[in-house]
């Protein structure tokens, strides 16, 4: 692990304590705090996208899950928020259980599944038939343990966890079993891997990530409708941030999120239809001349990216 | 009422068999995801309503319009994006994105164009011209008003785009299996690699179908502001979803399939809505998971699509 141990000296370090730090300096701690968790998500999507092929179009549905399992714990059992944090990741995680049968289709059939779940989530949340339960269409209101500091320091840990988990990923052999099998699932389980094990402990520990991610949103944000957690931008967001960076390694994702969340916040405020009109060109422009990501250049030049 | 859903169902879901269409065409040629397929639809509803609201044109001759805009609209962007696209290393995956983001650029453009407020063009004007054309086939002057079929009244709006899908419908099963053009569709759609080993301009053929594509979703966006309410730029996302739902239980890349899937839509969403209908929302993305895990292959599949 000489390698990952670098990762964590140069990566993960200075990035966790950068956002540990920032805060006393800088201001706008919800604009960090959106970094922390766009980071997390973007690398929850690299660890199922990036080492296994599988895209998951509904990736939100698990960030939901997390928010509603860790609000519905406080709210209706008053737990603390660090119980209801764990509450909510085991919720993502059954959520993701339950879902482990998509795994029998493949390519654009596993995404459209996954899609339509999340959705489906959404609208048994959301509907008002329920609203006893999870308060319906009318959301969320934690005012009783609002407190962003502590919110905030989840979250950097969070982070922490998340990274250390991709640079094992990046750096271990089940990792590259996992590239294995996503390259050619068949030659992988003639040389001994177990491709449905090792797909689903991507999975799970995919959905883990984004649980937590919702979990500690639920409780920066305090109030939130069901359209904010499942909202399809996260999912999407995630997405074309690990992409733009580059999938399968430990800095692609970060720097995506860094590059383009940061374009997204200078101009994407102020007149959202002409940034969504900027967004979506760059996703095209993206797909067609730079497919595998900026590490892909810096590959090109001969550097060897973590 | 049960009559009433059942012919209900069988209307909408031939509409949502044109509005499947257009993107298993799509699929089953060139294996990519046109995730901005709704988009498509959404343009098809704004040139009806604009040519309706500023030159007061029936939405009915609209249709053969907007179905030879979109045609032609569809060769550009297909060499546009498609062949770049096909050459990377996962382009099934990779359409995801590149068409999202498309779909983006096209909301936008809406956006900026139009704002965001909702618009419907009055059910009455296809009413008027469905009792025009009725007067004139049968040499009988016929009302303007709800249509009766078999004791149940529906308005006539919703038997106009019923129909018209139904003819829709049929013209595109009247290409793929009677022309030429259509037999190599199909001949492209069973296997791309040996339809170029037989010497067909696959390129050619793939942009024909991605231009069909495209103008099915026109023509089906002619009928939205009667079938789906009114019309917003922001609508397509989830015209996608059902789109997909319809396609996928009938099962991807066939198009017979389609018209069952739509059929099937069709007639449980109207069940939902009569007898559930706070849980009618659910209904599209149940059926579809459902299909896919217990039929992976879809109603009418032959291929399978396991990983």
């Amino acid at each position: 692990m000489r390698k990952g141990t670098r990762d964590v000296l140069l990566i993960l370090v200075p990035l966790v304590a950068a956002f540990a730090l920032l805060p006393f300096v800088y201001s706008n701690h919800l604009l960090l705090f959106n970094f922390i968790i766009f980071i997390v998500l973007a690398q929850g999507v690299n660890v199922i996208y990036g080492f296994t092929g599988y895209l998951p179009f509904g990736y939100v549905g698990f960030f939901g899950a997390g928010a509603y399992g860790f609000s519905l714990m406080v709210l209706h059992l008053q737990a603390p928020p660090f119980l209801a944090i764990v509450v909510g990741a085991m919720a993502s995680l059954v959520l993701a259980l339950v879902l482990t049968p998509l795994f029998r289709l493949s390519g654009a059939y596993f995404s459209i599944a996954n899609l339509a779940a999340s959705l489906a989530v959404l609208q048994v949340v959301a509907n008002p038939n329920l609203e006893n339960y999870t308060r319906g269409p009318y959301g969320i209101s934690l005012s009783g343990i609002f407190n962003p500091p502590l919110a905030y320091a989840s979250a950097v840990a969070i982070l922490a966890a998340t990274l250390f988990a991709v640079i094992f990923l990046r750096n271990s052999k089940f990792g590259l079993a996992l590239q294995a099998i996503r390259e050619d699932s068949i030659s992988a389980s003639m040389a001994g891997i177990n491709v449905v094990r090792e797909r689903v402990i991507a999975w799970l520990l995919s959905a883990l990530i984004a649980g937590l991610a919702g979990s500690v949103f639920a409780w920066y944000a305090s109030v939130f409708y069901p359209e904010t957690v499942f909202s399809g931008e996260f999912t999407i967001f995630a997405i074309v941030f690990a992409l733009f960076g580059g999938t399968a390694t430990v800095v692609g994702p970060i720097l995506g999120v860094v590059i383009l969340y940061g374009i997204y916040n200078a101009v994407g405020i102020s007149t959202p239809q002409y940034f969504q009109l900027i967004y979506g060109a760059l996703i095209i422009g993206l797909v067609l001349f730079l497919p595998n990501g900026l590490v892909s250049v810096l590959r090109r030049w001969g550097i060897d990216v973590p | 009422m049960l009559t009433y859903t059942l012919l209900a169902g069988l209307l909408f879901g031939l509409y949502f068999t044109l509005i499947g269409l257009g993107l298993n065409l799509v699929f089953g040629v060139m294996r990519i995801v046109n995730l901005a397929h709704g988009d498509f639809l959404m343009l098809g509803a704004f040139l009806a309503f604009w040519l309706f609201s500023l030159f007061a044109i029936n939405p009915i001759p609209t249709i053969p319009v907007a179905f030879a805009v979109f045609l032609l609209l569809g060769f550009p962007l297909y060499y546009l994006l498609v062949p770049r696209l096909l050459r990377a290393k996962d382009p099934e995956m990779l359409s995801f994105i590149l068409f999202f983001g498309l779909s983006q650029v096209i909301q936008a453009l809406a956006t900026i164009l139009w704002g965001t407020s909702e618009r419907s063009i009055p059910g009455g004007q296809l009413g008027r011209a469905v009792a025009a054309i009725l007067s004139f086939v049968t040499g009988r002057t016929i009302e303007n008003g709800p249509i009766e079929i078999f004791g149940q009244s529906f308005p006539a709006a919703w038997v106009a785009s019923g129909v018209a899908s139904g003819i829709g419908v049929l013209l595109v099963y009247w290409y793929l299996y009677r022309t030429k053009l259509g037999y190599l569709t199909r001949a492209v759609m069973v296997s791309r690699d040996e339809a170029i080993a037989s010497g067909i301009d696959v390129d050619r053929i793939s942009a024909i179908a991605f231009g069909f594509g495209l103008g099915l979703a026109a023509v089906a966006g002619v009928f939205a502001p009667f079938l789906l309410g009114s019309i917003t730029p922001a609508m397509g996302a989830e015209v996608t979803i059902t789109s997909f739902a319809v396609i996928v239980i009938g099962s991807l890349g066939n198009p017979l399939g389609t018209l069952l899937g739509g059929l099937v839509y069709g007639i449980s969403y109207m069940f939902m809505q009569s007898y559930y209908s706070s849980w009618a929302n659910l209904l599209p993305y149940l059926l579809l998971i459902a299909v896919l895990l217990l039929r992976p292959n879809g109603l009418l599949g032959r291929q399978a699509r396991r990983a």
